[in-house]
């Protein structure tokens, strides 16, 4: 699939970062407004994959030079330790916690460990999308 | 509201087995793709569809959307994604061993259990 | 101590087992398990004189308490016995078995792991009082029993006989349970003892006798009785130690020991007290009668356990008559029933060491080779000797006894006046004196067939010479524990049989010493079994004498006729049957099956619906319908209609986008922000995959559908969208529960701490539906990424290849 389309390649350079930082807003708004891990996850893929339209495999993997199936198995991880994490607390599985911090240039931020499930949640929807994407473009 | 939706639910599965049904691998992945919009339409009918405010916490808002169907439509939303392209890729490759789209040709037998 | 326990000690040493085989090489690892067994027994050994005064001994824990089902250790007369018995007999088989498998060519690993599970199962069922877990270790000893009878799994013979005893002891052990069942809801406890307690609230009800006669299928199933005993001699492809101990010692003797234990709550019924006694005669007889037959030592020795087995059977059940006469005549079977099962025990396990021993010494077990052992293997001629004899009935060994005993209780039955005893129970005593003389004539076939007359060393496939001494210690303890028997049964008597008597009995003595039956040697010269025994002894010695003459008489029976080919001809009729049956539903096309599934599915829904008038349809609580919605199902119903109308793939996949994003609109009608969301992302790249997989995909053909087909497909998936239709509708207007919803919006800020509850939900309240979902996609997308990148068939690699 090499085409030199030139205009679409430029605009997904940009709308890469645009959909990508959109994603990551979207990603952290989660808790309290409509977004989350799912969203932000498969709105990262889309970035991805509007990349995989406009170049093609190879340039996306040489510029993204993650193992998707790694992404996949840090996001289990991720979200199966702050599960179990609970227990090294005395508190039953699946425990979350929170509380209000007061950081420099965010002011009142209220931190939730339910924030790095969800980060799990996200890095498994990207490894996971990505990798089913990456396999059926590659398999000739 | 719900009579009609729970209408236009009936009417895309109605769809979806029909292209279950038929012979055409191709087919066949069309209407699972179905079936689960069709899905995402009947558990969000039967929570009722009668909130006036998604259900986020804002100021003044009461009558909220029943959450609990949205949270489950969204797992299978998602889980509908893995499985379809599961399928997909299934489907191929079975096209590919097999040099056929026709399930009827498929068919299992004694040798190849 | 909580002594309940220790019924799990031999299965956690197994745990160890493999190891300790693996690791220490230089020590046969028997020697490891033996210890096992002799602290079991040592232990329990200090309860014989708790249960000889009378009382039990009792220890348990909690395993279900919701349903009633726990793990007890209740020690009386009977169970001590047994396990006294299972222990015991468990050491010296372990003993042999150290001299009789070779360390380094056998999979010792393997053997004493199921040797020491099956020690845990047996000690459970003779231990427990709940009928649940008793069942529970009675189904662990099949499968125990059914590994050690596979143990040299490449032999063919070996996988029949194990397939075969599984297949009849399980299937028995669930008829049992069934009984179990019964009895648990009639008398509303699992207890054995708050059953017998309980016994004349629920004895009335029609159900009890079917609860005694499933019951009675698991004990005739596992103690071998007539017409279930086949297995038992396939069995004895094991390895000789598991066949003297599980399959003439112990785990045979289980169906004895639960007819015993439920005595005290059937002895009522007429219907078992004649299965029991009839049944038990009834095997007695045909298991002495083809004993003869047999050319195998062990296959003798099996059939002959087969006949014993039938004998304590028949007297269990003259046991039960006792409660029905005050006449202390019938109280002699239960004592003459345990008593002679202890004889067993000790002189089969003995019988079945020396077969093993000749087996390992000459290479062979069959009898017609074998002749003249004696000379070359003088012990092992007089622990056989000792035994047999004790078989066969014969004095100074212990089998006389309890063979007296036995005739004894047989003569007193036609005494008996209810049940149409006074008619048929003449046939007792006479059947029981022919079986005597058929046992008679085996032991003398084992033992004299083997060990004198002629030599025939040469054809023998090993030089024959004595079995090294510590093969022999076991059978030697045996055998002088055979002759001790003899001279002190009233010591025995007092303290383990008459114990287990009053177990069996519990309504008729309150003392073991009531229980006690003297037993002498001399009963006079006008007894009525000394008689028998001498004309047992005398057409006994004749009939061998003269085997050679009537032997032949077994070639009459036609192999088709027997029950081996019943069970063989049901095994392959079922097979094939069941193949059959399925092929006939199963045609291997998809269609069909989905056909089966669709139609079920809305056949049921919609009867259901209408049949307990579940649909309802509140028209009150609908919400108003706005013109967004009207207009986007139009184009929802559109979008869906092309999709099944187009002839080509790219339209078909836009038709299935426009579906899904006409969804993305209703979520976003609905208030449901993260849905619109996340199915508007999903569509997009939902597409994309279409269109890369696609690529891979043949065009959109019909494959010539008939319209017969598609018609049947339309009616069927009309029926589907109806029963979806109509759910969803009374799904919506029936609400039979308050929905949980409330809680989330309630507590979402206070106890989650967040603001947006779908996903609060997602992460908090049900994370693990979240978790799992991750671990689905996962798995998705790794096994995508195996079906690509490996070629799992072969098939196809080779095409790529061509």
């Amino acid at each position: 699939m090499k085409k030199n389309n030139v205009i679409l390649q430029t605009t997904a350079k940009v709308t890469f970062f645009i959909i990508f930082l959109f994603s990551i807003h979207i990603f952290f708004a989660g808790h309290f407004a409509p977004g989350g891990g799912f969203v932000g996850g498969l709105l990262t893929t889309g970035a991805i994959v509007l990349l995989l339209l406009a170049f093609d495999l190879e340039t996306v993997q040489a510029t993204l030079p993650f193992n998707f199936t790694v992404v996949i198995g840090i996001g289990l991880l991720l979200s199966l330790g702050t599960a179990a994490g609970s227990i090294l607390f005395n508190v039953p599985f699946f425990t979350h916690a929170f509380a209000h911090f007061d950081l420099p240039l965010f002011g009142d931020t209220e931190l939730h460990t339910a924030m790095i499930f969800d980060s799990g949640v996200y890095l498994v929807v990207v490894g996971a999308a990505i990798t089913i994407i990456q396999s059926i473009g590659g398999d000739e | 509201m719900e009579l009609l939706m729970a209408i236009v639910a009936g009417l895309i599965f109605t769809a979806a087995i029909y292209l279950i049904l038929s012979r055409s691998l191709i087919k066949v992945i069309l209407g699972t793709g179905l079936l689960s919009h069709g899905a995402h339409l009947f558990i969000l009918t039967m929570g009722g569809l009668g909130g006036s405010s998604p259900p986020v916490l804002a100021d003044g808002a009461t009558n909220f959307a029943d959450p609990l169907p949205q949270a489950l439509i969204l797992t299978a939303i998602v889980i509908s994604f893995g499985v379809t392209a599961f399928i997909l890729v299934l489907a191929y490759r079975t096209y590919a061993v097999h040099k056929t789209d026709d399930l009827n040709s498929m068919k299992g037998n004694d040798e190849h259990d | 101590m909580e002594f309940v326990w220790l019924i799990f000690l031999p299965a956690l040493a197994a745990l160890f087992i493999p190891t300790l085989f693996r690791r220490v090489a230089g020590i046969h690892t028997g020697w490891f398990v033996l210890i096992i067994p002799v602290v079991l027994f040592v232990y329990y050994s200090t309860y014989v004189p708790l249960t000889a005064s009378g009382e039990h001994a009792v220890s348990s824990f909690d395993w279900i308490p919701s349903l009633g089902i726990s793990f007890v250790s209740y020690l009386d007369g009977l169970s001590l016995l047994f396990t006294l018995l299972i222990t015991g007999i468990g050491a010296l088989v372990v003993l042999y078995s150290i001299f009789y498998l070779d360390r380094h060519k056998e999979k010792l690993g393997n053997f004493y792991v199921y040797l020491l599970l099956f020690m845990t199962a047996m000690l459970g069922v003779v231990q427990s009082d709940n009928i649940i877990s008793l069942y529970l270790f009675w189904e662990l000893t099949s499968i125990s029993s059914f590994l050690l009878i596979g143990y040299w799994y490449t032999r063919d013979g070996s996988r029949f006989g194990a397939l075969k005893s599984m297949m009849i002891t399980v299937g028995g052990g669930l008829m049992m349970l069934g009984g179990f069942v019964i009895l648990g809801i009639l008398g509303d406890t699992y207890s054995i003892r708050e059953l017998i307690s309980g016994l004349s609230d629920y004895s009335g009800d029609p159900l009890f006798t079917l609860a005694a006669v499933l019951l009675l299928f698991g004990a005739f199933t596992k103690s071998a009785q007539f017409p279930f005993y086949i297995w038992l001699p396939d069995a004895m492809e094991a390895p000789t130690p598991v066949s003297a101990y599980l399959h003439s010692a112990t785990m045979v003797k289980a169906g004895l020991y639960l007819v015993a234990r439920f005595t005290p709550i059937f002895a009522g019924s007429s219907v078992w007290i004649w299965l029991v006694s009839g049944i038990g005669l009834l095997t007695l007889m045909w298991g002495s009668f083809f004993a003869v037959k047999q050319t195998d030592l062990k296959g003798i020795l099996a059939f002959s356990t087969v006949s014993q087995l039938g004998l304590i059977m028949s007297l269990l059940g003259a046991g039960a008559i006792a409660y029905h006469s005050d006449d202390t005549l019938f109280r002699l079977a239960m004592f003459a029933a345990i008593f002679h099962l202890v004889n067993h025990a000790v002189f089969k396990g003995s019988l079945f060491m020396i077969a093993g021993i000749v087996d390992h010494e000459t290479g062979t077990r069959d009898i017609r080779k074998l002749g003249g052992l004696m000379s070359v293997m003088p012990i092992s001629f007089t622990v056989a000797f000792i035994g047999g004899l004790s078989m066969a009935g014969i004095p100074p060994f212990g089998g006389f006894l309890s063979k007296e005993l036995f005739l004894e209780s047989m003569v007193a039955l036609k005494h008996f006046e209810l049940f149409n005893f006074d008619t048929w129970g003449i046939l007792f005593p006479v059947i029981a004196w022919i079986a005597s003389v058929f046992t008679f004539v085996y032991s003398f076939y084992f033992v004299f067939k083997t060990f004198t007359g002629e030599k025939k060393f040469d054809k023998l496939p090993l030089k024959p010479h004595e079995a090294p001494i510590g093969m022999l210690i076991s059978p030697i303890i045996l055998a002088v524990s055979v002759i001790a028997l003899f001279f002190i049964p009233n010591v025995v008597g007092k303290w383990l049989v008459a114990p287990a008597v009053m177990a069996a009995q519990p309504q008729l003595y309150s003392m073991p010493s009531e229980a006690a039956v003297p037993v002498h040697a001399w009963h006079g010269i006008t007894s009525v079994p000394m008689w028998l025994t001498v004309g047992v002894i005398v057409i006994g010695t004749l009939l061998f004498t003269s085997i050679k003459k009537w032997q032949p008489v077994y070639g009459l029976q036609p192999e088709k006729l027997s029950l081996n080919a019943l069970y063989d001809g049901v095994m392959t009729f079922s097979e094939k049957g069941m193949n059959k049956l399925s092929r006939f539903y199963m045609n291997g096309l998809i269609r069909t099956y989905l056909l089966y599934m669709f139609s079920f599915f809305s056949v049921m829904t919609i009867v259901v619906l209408f049949a307990k008038g579940a649909f309802e349809l509140d028209m009150n609580s609908l919400s108003p319908i706005t013109l967004f919605a009207v207009l986007n199902s139009i184009v929802a119903i559109l979008g869906t209609g092309m999709v099944i109308m187009s002839k080509n793939r790219i339209s078909a996949i836009i038709a299935l986008g426009a579906v899904g994003y006409s969804v993305a609109l209703f979520f976003v009608l609905f208030k449901a922000p993260d849905l619109a969301l996340t199915q508007l992302v999903i569509e997009t790249i939902s597409v994309a995959l279409f269109l890369l997989a696609f690529r891979h995909l043949p065009a959109l053909k019909t494959h010539g559908e008939t319209k017969k087909n598609k018609v049947v497909n339309g009616i069927i998936a009309g029926g589907v969208g109806l029963s979806v239709t109509l759910v969803a509708l009374s799904a919506h207007s029936n609400k039979l529960v308050a929905s949980i919803s409330q809680f989330y919006k309630d507590t979402v800020h206070t106890e989650a701490g967040g603001g947006n509850i779908v996903n609060v939900i997602l992460v908090d309240y049900r994370g693990f539906d979240t978790l799992f979902e991750i671990a689905v996609l996962s798995i998705a997308g790794i096994a995508v990424l195996g079906m690509i990148r490996l070629r799992l068939s072969r098939k196809e690699s080779d095409d790529e290849k061509e």
